[in-house]
């Protein structure tokens, strides 16, 4: 604990977090085997309780290091500290800290562990623990998986609750009171008399006294902040136009630098020639970068215009230059030696092979990120540290990848991570940065920004993998009783992790998503996952896995269900073996008046279930067949997190995820021709405008064992919910996506 | 050539090609203003030319026929302007970048039409994309400050 003497180079890492006046606390060790990042270069008089607080002279900083890509999350990381510290909105600052193995993530264990997210056996608690042993032994710090809440829940109030109790302390010596008789409420401590000491008027004292470790978090009955509507910290500025994000970082000196690299994903550049471009206004520098070229010019458009200028010559794609050949490919992957795993063997598989089954084939298409934000990463380079601004998800790994590339140590990147226009897994990549650090490496102290073309970043968007399923089902007395459903894909954890050089390996539980973790009790019930070859590389999409799997699966169940003439929603409650996954279909139904009247005729409600992130979500669409075409006019969601730390963004959140799952549903599919993916812009890919958007009500329950995020479950059941609408209302049955490849949507 | 944004005249050296959108980012440094496309389709880049709503990436420098107005010239965090209340009110962003955007459209929408109906607020914000899906709450924080600037006038 205590004060570090030496100002080690990490002393301005922390940013404005690091200011005069202050102490460290060394509470977290206790907790963690990694040391308080904020204790290095702690100034004289200010106090560190552990990595989430930092208190000086001049006020109060939390530090909220999962990445905030639209979800809320850094609001609600300080909420979490802040409700247990008894200090308002307005009372501290927040910082996104440096990258640190303190910042482990804890909760991502959960959904690499091969057991069901419901399943709270002995074994599966052991597989989770081991899992989550190696991303502490790495001190992998990443946001993603839906992971960032139930990473924070505990630690963070605890944080907050230790910060209190120490400052108590410090107050306590200062005035003679014993801590029995002293009280916290905005910020200070309250006193018998009724003065009051502030939190930064002890943080010297605070500074000097051993923490406080031994804390016990409020009920929640007592919770000021959370559980209830908040302002979230961001609203204002995001608002006004004052939200600033990577692309707006502007520094002295600074150029600004465009990229075309072979869109070809990772083909070569065989030549090129850039006399063109090199005498164009503005334009400093043409540097090769890997695979492709890049503009150095004093403006983004005038680098734009001068990499456009450039003449390359690509080298062929790594991967089948067109879109059936990667379809043949996935087609062909369903044999013994490309099993991945079989997930689920429950009864006897061969009661849905038999004769007389119902089958079918579903297909999901590449899908690309397009957060609004581009690609944009700003690097400067000098003998002593490379420093980083952007928006990223895995921040310690993007200083490994860029000292690789400068030849610095990976403690000299310094790493100033920035508010993001959006992410849906784009952020969790590293090339933009890398080529950032390519160009800024060979020109030594200039701060050089990297901007993406909206064309650039979809060229170069790692989309989701495309997949199949083939699946086989029976019915008998009316009852769902049967399936076998198989899926082919490529590994998107293998792609991506293999690019960020971080461990992979063993069957990809991603393929099996949205299947395999189905907690119905089907008689017979198997799931197995085949792993396609490599094709064009892949990355997380939000949702990942579930949202191909999902469809698969729960539409699969809906035609059996029809076939069986059951109602869909009774025979999904009638088969749920989770209890509170039976409570967000129940909820639903009552929510759409599912036992009411009929939708009137050329109307259709359609019912899906999907668990994901441990989050069972279910949705109904309805839809009118308005001139032929298919009009979404409402969407009911009920999502089961356990606990809902803010209703409002709560809501926000899901009702965003059901537009998401349903616009990539309806309307986008990236494709490949000549090696290269054939959308480049929204025109191509237009995901969903206004006025195709429904009314969505939402409703959050909390029956679920634990604490879930809410980023990405309710994507999955979107699109199903919507092709069981389409299938109720005109009969036809959609079984690959888009939709709008087979249906017109009004 | 000279430019007025916000009330404030500038003078430019640029391209008479190069988009109204980079002149504000990167020659006048007013970034609220976003770049999300290049070619009209998201709308991150709405300002107002002598009050009517266009996408500055399609606008030359040399064809600019007004006074500018971005979203930082709309209001400010400690003056904000009616759709910006509303905005706030309904907390409409979560990632924010297409908001600017979204919120110069919704000003000259209601400046146009003062009571749209909800076929009026699709067809106007049709134009610009929110890749969250905040569509749910931009409606309704177009009603809300259909609503007050109604009170206000």
């Amino acid at each position: 604990m205590g004060k570090v003497g030496k100002i080690a180079r990490r002393a301005f890492l922390i940013g404005s977090a690091a200011v005069a006046g202050g102490v460290a606390f060394g509470v977290w060790r206790v907790k963690t085997p990694w040391p308080n990042p904020l204790e290095q270069g702690l100034a004289e008089g200010a106090a560190t309780f552990n990595p989430w607080v930092l208190i000086d002279a001049e006020k109060v900083t939390l530090i909220t290091p999962h990445a905030d890509k639209g979800q809320g999350v850094a609001h609600v990381q300080a909420a979490l500290i802040a409700e247990e510290m008894d200090i308002e909105f307005g009372q501290f600052e927040i910082s996104f800290g440096q990258p640190d193995k303190a910042y482990w993530n804890r909760a991502l264990a959960a959904e690499g562990a091969p057991f069901l997210a419901t399943d709270e056996g002995f074994t599966a608690q052991t597989a989770r623990g081991a899992i989550g042993g190696l991303i502490k032994l790495i001190g992998l710090q990443i946001t993603g998986g839906s992971s960032a809440v139930p990473d924070s829940y505990v630690k963070l109030r605890e944080a907050g609750a230790m910060a209190r109790e120490t400052v108590k302390k410090a107050a306590s010596e200062k005035t003679g009171l014993p801590v029995a008789e002293l009280k916290t409420a905005q910020g200070a401590v309250h006193l018998p008399d009724g003065s009051t000491l502030s939190y930064t008027e002890l943080a010297g004292i605070a500074a000097e006294i051993a923490p406080v470790t031994d804390v016990r978090l409020r009920d929640r009955s007592d919770w000021r902040l959370l559980g209830k509507p908040m302002q979230r910290l961001d609203i204002v500025a995001k608002s006004t136009g004052t939200q600033r994000y990577g692309i707006d970082i502007d520094l002295p000196g600074m150029v600004h630098a465009a990229v075309r690299v072979n869109p070809r994903q990772g083909g070569a550049l065989n030549r090129y020639d850039a006399s063109a471009a090199e005498g164009m206004r503005g334009v400093q520098k043409i540097i090769e970068v890997t695979g492709g070229v890049a503009a150095v010019a004093d403006n983004t458009w005038r680098a734009f215009q001068a990499v456009e200028a450039i003449d390359c010559d690509w080298g062929p794609a790594p991967y089948p230059a067109e879109q059936e050949a990667h379809w043949a490919a996935v087609a062909a992957s369903f044999t013994e030696e490309r099993l991945d795993s079989t997930w689920r063997d429950e009864g006897d598989a061969g009661v849905a092979t038999a004769d007389g089954t119902v089958e079918a084939e579903y297909r999901a298409p590449y899908l690309a990120h397009a957060p609004l934000e581009p690609l944009n990463a700003t690097v400067r380079v000098t003998e002593t540290a490379v420093e980083v601004w952007a928006g990223q998800q895995i921040p310690r790994q993007l200083q490994v990848l860029v000292a690789a590339i400068t030849g610095h140590d990976a403690d000299q990147v310094i790493f100033h991570n920035q508010f993001m226009g959006g992410s849906f897994g784009h952020r969790l990549e590293f090339e933009h940065v890398k080529l950032a650090a390519e160009i800024a490496n060979q020109m030594r102290g200039v701060a050089v920004k990297l901007t993406y073309s909206r064309e650039e970043d979809f060229a170069h968007d790692f989309p989701r993998q495309i997949g199949m399923a083939r699946a086989r089902g029976a019915v008998t007395g009316g009852k769902v009783e049967a399936i076998d459903l198989q899926v082919a894909m490529p590994s998107v954890t293998a792609s991506q992790m293999g690019r960020a050089g971080l461990p992979g390996g063993g069957a990809d539980s991603q393929i099996a998503a949205g299947v395999w973790n189905n907690p119905y009790a089907l008689p017979h019930f198997r799931m197995r996952a085949y792993r396609v070859p490599e094709l064009a590389p892949v990355s997380s999409w939000r949702s990942v896995g579930a949202s191909a799997g999902g469809f698969f699966f729960d539409c699969f169940l809906d035609e059996l269900i029809h076939v069986a003439g059951a109602d869909p929603m009774a025979e999904r409650i009638r088969l749920m073996a989770h209890d509170p996954s039976r409570k967000v279909l129940e909820a639903v139904a009552e929510m759409s008046g599912w036992d009411g009247p009929r939708p009137a005729a050329g109307k259709g409600r359609g019912v899906a279930f999907v668990e994901s992130f441990g989050v069972p979500c279910a949705e109904v669409v309805e839809v009118s067949v308005v001139d032929g075409a298919i009009r979404i006019d409402k969407v009911w969601v009920a999502a089961d997190v356990g606990v809902v730390l803010d209703p409002v963004n709560f809501e926000n959140l899901v009702q965003g995820g059901v537009v998401f799952g349903l616009a990539h549903a309806m309307n986008c599919e990236i494709t490949y021709a000549d090696g290269m993916a054939e959308q480049s812009n929204y025109d191509s890919y237009e995901g969903m405008r206004i006025g195709q958007c429904p009314e969505i009500f939402v409703r959050g329950l909390e029956n679920g064992a634990k604490i879930r995020g809410i980023g990405e479950p309710p994507v999955p059941p979107a699109a199903p919910a919507l092709a069981n609408a389409i299938f109720a209302a005109t009969g036809k049955r959609l079984r690959e996506m888009p939709f709008s490849k087979f249906v017109d949507f009004a | 050539m000279q430019i007025l944004v916000d009330g404030v005249a500038h003078e430019v050296d640029v391209e008479d090609d190069m988009p109204l959108l980079w002149v504000l980012r990167d020659e006048l440094s007013i970034q609220g203003v976003k770049y999300g496309c290049g070619i009209a389709q998201c709308g991150a880049c709405t300002v107002h030319i002598d009050g009517e709503a266009v996408k500055s990436c399609q606008v030359a420098a040399a064809d600019v026929w007004g006074e500018v107005t971005t979203i930082e010239g709309l209001g400010q965090p400690d003056a904000l302007h009616a759709v910006q209340e509303a905005w706030i009110a309904h907390q409409v962003a979560q990632c924010g970048y297409c908001q600017s955007g979204q919120i110069m459209l919704a000003a000259a929408l209601l400046a146009e039409t003062p009571d749209p109906t909800e076929a009026e607020i699709d067809e106007a914000m049709g134009a610009n994309l929110c890749r969250c899906g905040t569509y749910p709450r931009i409606r309704a924080a177009v009603k809300t400050a259909a609503v007050k600037l109604k009170e206000a006038s």
